[in-house]
């Protein structure tokens, strides 16, 4: 379970989350949706350890994430990540890039990491590609594969920040596809993204983010289609 | 009455060979320890300490703006006046080797500067740490990035190898002013050294164009 308990963030004056308070349970999709500056990448990354935070606790299975005791390479292994832009390593081939993290990082065998790597990537239906170098393929081939490398590390959560939004749009489909099968499955996620149709059917919850706190948090289909604060409903408007 | 000067000769040609032989030594040497001390001055450089990167900055703009020639002259004498004269070949690699550092470290800086946080983020967030990062996903996209460059500042420095001559190290272009005085035929010579340089930067320039075809994706 991640628990995230009164997260204060700033980067200088400005202070982009105020006291943000959340729960994700295992087996759950929780689905961030906000504006730009809302404090909802930001979130993810002070998950991740990758930021700091300036006040509050945020535990993964009750580590705390920010504790000066805390391996966060380690950590880290849990906790999947893909962003917005896919990052491929252009030096190695598609299966190499899956198969690199398991095998430094988790100090797996040559033979057991491609293993690995090899289904993870079948799994995003990149099993044809396995010996193309990334920057031969489309966006959202190297986006798949971004969530299959994580995937590779076995990772408990996801972590999936606006990962359709640097994509051309006929390229969105097949990865949004690719992150359905991954909620069927079970993982636990949670989605940063501005694709409204795609929280609503496939998370549990949404969370919508104002001004770095949350204004509304409920059952999927409820804040999509039946948003309570003005705010959400405001926000609803624009974007549909 | 025979002549003061004697012809070039097929027994000059063990001269010749030495001084082939002293240019690729001295030029390697700079080469390899240049691009060593090149990587790490561009990698600190890169990590954009201020403090250390004016530091470093002054030094290398010193050693790139000063004609290598003066460099030499100046560091030869001044050992010299200190009392502890070096040999020509050790002083001729020494500033040689930090003239080739200078450079170096430029290329490697802008080779690390060019991989994006973003990319060594996201392997961070596969768990690496910090120096996993930088000898997986940093170094190897560099050094890609910046091959031409090395080459090209490898190159020069055979070239600027010559220069070493101006401190009696006996060198390519010092054992061919040698036989030239002696035989009084600069053409022969200067086109004979001339091939010689060619052959031995050729091999180099060839294989950089074998390396980059292969690393081309």
């Amino acid at each position: 379970m991640i628990s995230v308990q009164n997260v204060h963030k700033s980067f200088g004056d400005l202070e982009v989350l105020k006291g943000v308070s959340l729960d994700v349970n295992k087996g759950e999709v929780l689905s961030v949706i906000g504006g730009s500056g809302s404090g909802k990448s930001t979130l993810l990354y002070c998950i991740n350890a990758i930021e700091s935070i300036n006040k509050g606790t945020i535990l993964v299975d009750d580590v705390n994430v920010h504790a000066k005791v805390t391996n966060k390479d380690k950590l880290r292994q849990k906790l999947g990540m893909v962003f917005q832009q896919w990052n491929s390593f252009p030096h190695m081939t598609v299966l190499e890039n899956a198969a690199l993290a398991p095998r430094i990082v988790k100090k797996m065998s040559k033979e057991e990491a491609i293993e690995i790597a090899r289904k993870e990537l079948e799994h995003v239906g990149l099993g044809d590609k396995l010996d193309v170098y990334p920057t031969k393929m489309s966006g959202g081939q190297q986006q798949r594969l971004a969530i299959a490398r994580a995937l590779a590390m076995k990772p408990d959560y996801m972590l999936l920040d606006e990962v359709t939004s640097a994509l051309d749009p006929e390229l969105v489909g097949e990865v949004l596809d690719t992150l359905r099968l991954l909620a069927e499955e079970g993982m636990t996620m949670i989605c940063v993204t501005h694709e409204m149709g795609f929280a609503r059917d496939v998370s549990d919850r949404v969370a919508y983010f104002h001004q770095g706190v949350i204004a509304e948090i409920g059952e999927a289909r409820q804040v999509i289609t039946d948003p309570q604060n003005p705010l959400t409903q405001k926000f609803l408007s624009k974007v549909r | 009455m025979g002549s003061l000067f004697t012809p070039l000769s097929w027994s000059d040609s063990g001269l010749i060979l030495t001084g082939v032989w002293n240019t690729i030594i001295i030029s390697v040497l700079a080469i390899v320890v240049g691009t060593a001390l090149g990587l790490i001055v561009g990698f600190i450089r890169s990590e954009s300490n201020k403090v250390v990167n004016v530091l470093f900055g002054s030094l290398l703009d010193v050693l790139r703006s000063v004609p290598l020639i003066i460099q030499l002259i100046l560091f030869s004498t001044l050992m010299g006046a200190m009392g502890s004269p070096l040999a020509p070949f050790v002083a001729g690699s020494i500033v040689l080797s930090l003239y080739t550092m200078a450079f170096m470290s430029e290329v490697f800086r802008g080779g690390f500067e060019s991989v994006s946080p973003s990319m060594q983020t996201a392997a961070r967030s596969l768990g690496m740490s910090n120096w996993q990062t930088i000898y997986h996903i940093r170094l190897p996209i560099s050094l890609r990035a910046v091959f031409p460059s090395w080459l090209g500042v490898s190159l020069s420095v055979i070239k600027d190898s010559a220069l070493v001559s101006v401190i009696g190290y006996m060198e390519l272009l010092r054992t061919s002013e040698q036989l030239i005085s002696r035989t009084q035929q600069p053409l022969e010579i200067l086109i004979g050294v001339g091939i010689f340089y060619f052959i031995i930067s050729y091999p180099l320039s060839y294989y950089g164009r074998y390396v980059e075809r292969k690393m081309a994706i």
